[in-house]
């Protein structure tokens, strides 16, 4: 078990090394210049000139990489080719939302995903089953901007209950340690805040969840389907098992994986940003970090966030696998 | 493409009074087109809603209307634009003169003004911000500082005359200097505070404006209060909220509810929405902006001004106007905008005429119609609300009058790029006002000093001659009434050769709740709020 995770874990260094090459080269060969989209129909040619120097853009790439990669080595991740912040310090501040976003969503997607699942699959034919799998779809095939738009017109603009946009009133004062607001909130105590974050959590978190909620869902229902007709289940029912155990003890633990692994790759493409949730929400996440950052080819920002998102999804996937270790005891690492 | 403004160390009453008494402003003066107004009320928050948050607060490296929009509102410039025009007032500078032969000038500052942090303002302040800006050795050149070599084109040398006193001094005779030193790049900031935070000022901005930095939460919000010891009179509000929601929809919704009393980039089918809502109000005058279409005249068809002024007629720009502008936009018949000083209102535009367009086509030798490229930008611009839309309806139009338009789209900075580049034969770009000088429109986009492949913003590649020598003449003119004419001629043959199709000056449009008074959406389009009060 310690090997295998120490193997996966040496495992990363390629895969960072590929994703940072992968990155740099695409950025810098994408036509545009940062000067040019920065002053856009305004930028001169003295202008542009006079950029590229000073931001030593005119070296040769292969010399940018070498440099570029000695900086990261050291965890220097530049700073900001539009206001000369530091990378790390941006992604220390984005990063925070997007996470919290995340969680809440699929928070959200699992909890009700697996309890839609597990009474569809035990009702299989029932009005339930009929209904729930066809609201899953429905989540599924909805576009996210007009979703969002409609949540946000019933429950914040015409019955008030939430706020429509952000992350938390200005009128709050907050320390911001963490940038999780929720954690930060409890660790100061600061209860007006804690439910202000929470309320404005709710709809973009709902929002969010509607494609992987579908997706677990149905997940959970055809794997629990497949187990409940698995030998052992009936055995176990031949035993005189009641029902309700069977599914909870027997069937349910074995039809995890496949919804385990869904979930896994959900938190981890969610952790890459969700730009359509974050512009509707104006919410500070990694996304819109990243998108508004190709197109300003802000280098250092695109290729900071795109390597932090790929080691967090290869983290994310290792725990994916050893769950498996504890969801089936015939499956061993190491 | 900002200032600021103000003026004024006796109290508001006396200025009021003042006000009454006598006329505006001569140089100097102690009324300023900004404080005609006492304030209505004193005090509350106001929190303007825009569709990005600022990139950065340090006004030297803004680049972006949105960080604009912060800055303006922290920082003075010596001379500011008037309150609702492009011509030029004292600001931090109480009075300035220009040597003879128009290459010294030299400043007077207003005494007595502190930075936020208390760091007097003086002229080594005005030195210490130039040589940040323009010397990429200074130790505070922490920045990009994209706009200083527009700002400071043909500055020479920046030198301390006496602590209250400045001197310019330009390497070539220069009109539109003075509207520079108004431009929101050219903010003076505290060196103290420069100096403190180095690499970090931008997001610890300090200037003398009417608002103080107080919080940055990025992608959120900034949030400032009220510079109660502020040169010119306290603002009316006492905080100041700019939020960045980047959906328009969204942003709307906010205002309805309340939780937001300003905003900009209205959707045009949002217009009636608010119109009909008694609460709110819509803010629409001229824009200082062209949206256009460039033809490349260095290659056939279009290097044939028949080819050229064949398009022109075929384009109906009223009716673009009415479907993609929500109506308030204004048909363009010249490269700048009506709002600024010069413009030719003598120039007949060419009639939407398609009839006339296939006739001078067959003049050329396309008896038969002929068969070409329309370039767009996939990116809405104030000039260009709904790129793609308009783009298929001018495509349409064009086939009208016999010109075969495929239509050609780029991601934006690739677009830049390649119209740079001269790679298109028509292509739809667009011009917002720096400092509302004719100069900014007509010598940027279509003198021949700047149709060089590669590095061009003269994207129709127009090498006029005659046109190039009238722009020089104005630019070195020192006299108003002179410039004038010879800008005037310059629209007459670019109207005559064609080698734009002017579209549109898109209105500036913002939205606001009832509850907010004396507010006015400068012709430049920053939003300046400390005239602003709150019923």
């Amino acid at each position: 078990m310690g090997w295998y995770v120490g193997r996966r874990l040496i495992e990363i260094l390629p895969v960072f090394f590929g994703v940072l090459l992968v990155v740099f080269a695409i950025s810098h060969l994408t036509p545009g210049d940062p000067v040019l989209i920065a002053l856009g129909e305004h930028a001169t040619p003295a202008a542009v000139e006079k950029v590229r120097a000073e931001l030593q853009l005119n070296d040769p790439l292969p010399v940018q990489f070498v440099k570029y990669l000695g900086r990261v080595l050291q965890g220097d991740l530049g700073r900001s080719i539009q206001n000369s912040e530091r990378v790390t310090v941006l992604l220390a501040k984005r990063f925070p939302a997007t996470i919290e976003l995340t969680l809440g969503a699929m928070l959200i997607a699992s909890v009700v995903g697996v309890l839609t699942g597990v009474v569809a699959a035990t009702r299989q034919h029932s009005w339930f089953d009929g209904l729930s799998m066809f609201v899953a779809l429905f989540g599924f095939s909805m576009p996210i901007f007009w979703l969002g738009i409609m949540l946000i017109l019933l429950f914040a603009w015409y019955l008030g209950w939430f706020p429509i946009s952000g992350r938390l009133d200005y009128t709050l004062e907050l320390t911001r340690v963490t940038n999780l607001y929720l954690l930060d909130s409890i660790l100061s105590g600061n209860w007006a805040a804690l439910g202000n974050a929470l309320r404005h959590l709710v709809l973009p978190a709902v929002t969010l969840s509607s494609v992987p909620l579908a997706i677990i869902a149905r997940m959970t229902r055809s794997s629990l389907l497949e187990v409940l007709r698995q030998d052992y289940v009936r055995t176990a029912r031949a035993k005189g098992v009641a029902e309700q155990r069977v599914v909870s003890r027997h069937a349910l633990k074995n039809a995890f994986i496949p919804v385990v692994t869904v979930i896994g790759l959900n938190v981890g493409s969610l952790l890459g940003g969700a730009i359509l949730t974050e512009t509707i929400f104006a919410w500070p996440g990694v996304g819109r970090l990243v998108v508004d950052s190709i197109f300003a080819r802000d280098y250092p920002i695109v290729q900071g966030a795109v390597l932090v998102i790929a080691i967090l999804f290869v983290l994310i996937n290792l725990l994916v696998d050893l769950s498996y270790a504890y969801l089936d005891p015939r499956i061993r690492y190491g | 493409m900002n200032y600021r403004a103000r003026r004024l160390a006796i109290p508001v009453a006396v200025l009021a009074v003042g006000l009454l008494l006598a006329p505006m402003s001569s140089v100097g003066a102690p009324m300023s087109s900004w404080d005609t107004k006492a304030c209505g009320r004193v005090g509350g928050t106001l929190v303007f809603a825009q569709a990005q948050d600022a990139v950065t607060l340090d006004p030297h490296d803004a680049v972006d209307g949105f960080s604009v929009n912060n800055t303006s509102n922290v920082f003075d410039t010596l001379v500011r634009f008037k309150m609702d025009s492009t011509a030029v007032e004292p600001s931090l500078a109480e009075s300035w003169t220009v040597s003879p032969d128009g290459l010294v000038w030299t400043f007077k500052l207003r005494s007595g003004v502190r930075f936020h942090d208390g760091t007097p303002f003086n002229a080594e302040a005005v030195k210490f911000n130039y040589d940040r800006q323009v010397d990429a050795k200074n130790p505070y050149h922490t920045g990009t500082f994209e706009y200083a070599e527009f700002t400071f084109q043909n500055v020479k040398s920046v030198d301390v005359v006496d602590p209250m006193t400045v001197r310019f001094t330009l390497s070539a005779r220069f009109a539109p200097f003075l509207t520079n030193m108004a431009m929101f790049s050219t903010g003076i900031a505290s060196p103290t505070a420069i100096q403190k935070y180095g690499k970090d000022f931008f997001k610890n901005p300090v200037g003398t404006g009417p608002f103080k930095f107080v919080e940055w939460v990025e992608k959120d919000h900034a949030t400032y209060e009220a510079n109660k010891d502020y040169w010119a009179g306290r603002p009316c509000i006492d905080r100041l909220i700019i939020r960045g929601i980047p959906d328009n929809t969204v942003r709307l919704l906010e205002m309805e509810r309340g939780t937001v009393q300003m905003m900009d980039q209205v959707n045009p089918p949002d217009y009636d929405r608010i119109r009909n809502n008694k609460d709110l109000v819509l803010f629409a005058g001229p824009g200082l902006n062209t949206g256009y279409i460039a033809m490349n005249t260095q290659n056939p068809p279009f290097n044939d001004r028949r080819v050229r002024q064949a398009v022109s007629h075929a384009v109906n720009k009223a009716a673009l106007v009415q479907a993609f502008y929500g109506g308030v936009g204004q048909p363009a018949k010249n490269p700048m905008p009506p709002t600024i000083w010069g413009y030719a209102d003598s120039v007949q535009d060419y009639a939407y005429d398609t009839d006339a367009a296939k006739k001078l086509l067959a003049e050329a030798g396309f008896p038969n119609g002929l068969d070409t490229e329309l370039w767009w930008p996939n990116r809405a611009r104030p000039y260009l609300t709904q790129p793609q839309k308009i783009a298929e309806a001018l495509q349409q139009q064009l086939a009208q009058g016999g010109i075969r338009a495929k239509l050609v789209t780029y991601e934006w900075g690739t677009y830049l790029q390649k119209t740079r580049s001269a790679e298109h034969p028509m292509a739809i770009l667009g011009w917002i006002g720096d400092n509302g000088d004719p100069d900014n429109f007509l010598y940027v986009l279509l003198d021949k000093d700047n149709a060089q492949i590669g590095k061009a913003s003269n994207v129709a590649f127009y090498k006029s001659d005659s046109v190039h020598r009238l722009l020089i003449d104005a630019q070195q003119a020192s006299d108003q009434a002179a410039r004038v004419k010879l800008y005037m001629q310059a629209q007459e043959l670019i109207h005559r050769d064609a080698p734009w199709v002017p579209l549109v000056h898109a209105a500036r449009v913002g939205a606001y709740r009832n509850q907010v008074e004396n507010f006015l959406l400068h012709p430049l389009q920053i939003w300046w709020l400390h005239r602003v009060w709150i019923k």
